[in-house]
């Protein structure tokens, strides 16, 4: 099997997957064109994440980083979520191959998009550097086998 | 499981197996040994090369054996550019949607001062004689058009090539890995000069192959040794292979047009069902089109995680999206029919062979909807394109 048998497990049960209604924040990363986008959604309460949801369209271990991140943050202080990282995510999976790893920090992405949503919504200060704009994935292109 | 995976590889038939069975420990001698052992390992080399040339409507001193369709593909390019360059003419002609054993060994020929002539192959997936007319020239040393394509099974005029090919003098190579024990092929009917096969496409073993080579075109040496190929081809033979490839080509060449029929039927019953899925659309012409090849792309999903999901419906697929490939790019022979990059990366191939059943097409029609229909519901291309945010492709 390629895929760890975590990731499989967030892959076939994704947890909480789907809309959310009036959330507070959203945020969105990747393109269709590369073949993964995140969605995330957020509520949040002072400074706390009460509930997170995500719709991604990607590969297997797109979906899968989307769900155990929607874990991970859910409950953290708004401060401890900026914090997440693509290793940590990738380690809560028990790993990734490596030309999986992109998918990773998509998921990072898609929590700090969210993040910023929710600060420009509500006038909040925050340091702008650490929301560059994401490097486009697309540009670090491996080789392809086919048959 | 459901093995709908047959242009990748297939499954060795058991008279294949059979057959190669006394190659290992009975008839293991080296066919260049003079004594009795090697001698008769090489009247069966021979008789091998004898009945493959049959099937193929070649002589049999215009089969050379190889590891396979790539080792094939590489010496075609190779041998007609080392004669290319010896009169001067370094201009190649090919489509966009070779396999990369044929682009990549393009590529190289370019770094050494080749220039490559890439034709369309439009949204139908086939190539337009006229193009290959209009694109020869007075330096064209190579015509390398693939007979069906391995991602969307696409036919492509053949015959009619190697007749322009032919007027103008230019060596005609064509890679019939994904047609050979598929549909007829005559090489002479064809005018082909040179053809790349490989067993494990046809229900023979892997890590074996030939090419074709017409008398009269030149053929340099690509593996430098032994004798062995009529000193072309250095390397003791793999008769156990080689012996299997022959059986697997007989078995498919006398069965092709009884497992033709069935295909055909169960391919079309999987177009039809399938595109009943809204917003989906079928991938290359339907009628040139090899017998087993289904490909269709689904628009919202993407294709490995549409694939890991078939699996565990005990399914076995493939898909031309990037996320299979360990590339960030879906399949290039999806977007040289025009598909946009999020269309290509949705796309799913099933391909089948004479093992196929109806239980099997009758499962994977129930399945496919069901996984897209889930992947649809969480998707964020999908849910924008059905409120109305961006617009439907297909
Ligand atoms: C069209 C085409 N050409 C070449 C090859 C390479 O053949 P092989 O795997 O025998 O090297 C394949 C399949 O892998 C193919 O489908
Ligand atoms: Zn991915």
């Amino acid at each position: 099997m390629l895929y760890s048998e975590k990731v499989m497990d967030h892959f076939r049960h994704p947890r909480n997957i789907g809309e959310m209604e009036n959330p507070d924040a959203i945020g969105e990363v990747g393109n269709a064109k590369c073949g993964d986008i995140m969605r995330m959604y957020l509520k949040i309460d002072g400074d706390t994440i009460t509930d997170v949801k995500f719709m991604t369209f990607g590969c297997g271990s797109a979906i899968a980083t989307s769900s155990i991140a929607t874990e991970m943050i859910k409950g953290k202080k708004i401060k401890d979520a900026l914090q997440l990282t693509n290793q940590a995510v990738v380690e809560a999976l028990d790993g990734l191959p490596a030309h999986k790893l992109h998918c990773s920090v998509l998921a990072e992405e898609a929590v700090k998009a969210a993040i910023k949503d929710y600060y420009d919504r509500n006038g909040i200060d925050y340091d702008k550097s650490l929301y560059a704009p994401g490097t486009c994935v697309c540009c670090h292109t491996a080789d392809k086998k086919d048959d | 499981m459901i093995y709908l995976d047959n242009a990748s590889t297939t499954r060795v038939s058991p008279e294949v197996i059979v057959a190669m069975r006394p190659y290992w420990d009975e008839i293991y001698g080296n066919c260049s040994s003079l004594h009795d052992m090697g001698q008769r390992a090489k009247e069966h080399l021979e008789d091998a090369r004898n009945r493959i040339a049959k099937c193929l409507g070649a002589e049999s001193d215009e089969i050379y054996f190889t590891s396979g369709g790539s080792e094939s593909d590489n010496w075609a390019i190779d041998s007609a550019c080392k004669y290319g360059a010896m009169r001067n003419k370094k201009h190649i002609i090919t489509t966009a949607f070779e396999h990369h054993a044929i682009l990549h060994t393009l590529k190289e020929k370019e770094k050494q001062g080749f220039t490559i002539t890439y034709l369309p192959v439009y949204e139908n997936g086939i190539v337009k004689v006229a193009d290959v007319e209009k694109a020869i020239t007075e330096e064209t040393c190579l015509v390398t058009i693939m007979y069906a394509n391995n991602e969307i099974g696409t036919i492509q005029p053949i015959a009619e090539i190697g007749n322009i090919c032919a007027k103008h003098g230019v060596v005609f190579h064509t890679d019939a890995v994904q047609a050979v024990g598929h549909i007829p092929i005559n090489v002479k009917a064809d005018k082909i000069s040179m053809l790349s096969l490989s067993a494990h496409k046809f229900h023979g073993p892997k890590g074996v192959g030939m090419l074709f080579c017409k008398k009269g075109s030149p053929l340099f040496p690509f593996v430098h040794g032994g004798g062995q190929e009529r000193n072309r081809r250095a390397g003791t033979e793999n008769l156990p292979g080689i012996m299997g490839m022959c059986v697997a080509l007989e078995s498919a060449t006398k069965d092709m047009a009884k497992v033709n029929d069935r295909l055909i039927e169960y391919r079309d019953k999987l177009f039809t069902e399938l595109s009943k899925i809204p917003h989906s659309k079928i991938n290359g012409d339907t009628i040139s089109r090899l017998p087993g090849n289904f490909n269709m792309s689904f628009e919202g999903i993407e294709g490995e995680s549409l694939l890991l999901m078939l699996n565990d419906m005990d399914i076995c697929a493939s898909s031309g999206s990037a996320c299979t490939s360990g590339s960030l790019d879906p399949s290039h022979v999806l977007l040289a029919i025009g598909l946009p990059h999020e269309i290509a990366h949705g796309s799913l191939r099933l391909t089948l062979s004479k093992y196929t059943t109806i239980e099997d097409i009758n499962h994977a029609i129930e399945s496919v909807p069901k996984v897209v229909a889930h992947l649809r519901k969480f998707s964020p291309v999908w849910d924008e394109m059905e409120k109305g945010v961006i617009k439907h492709v297909i």
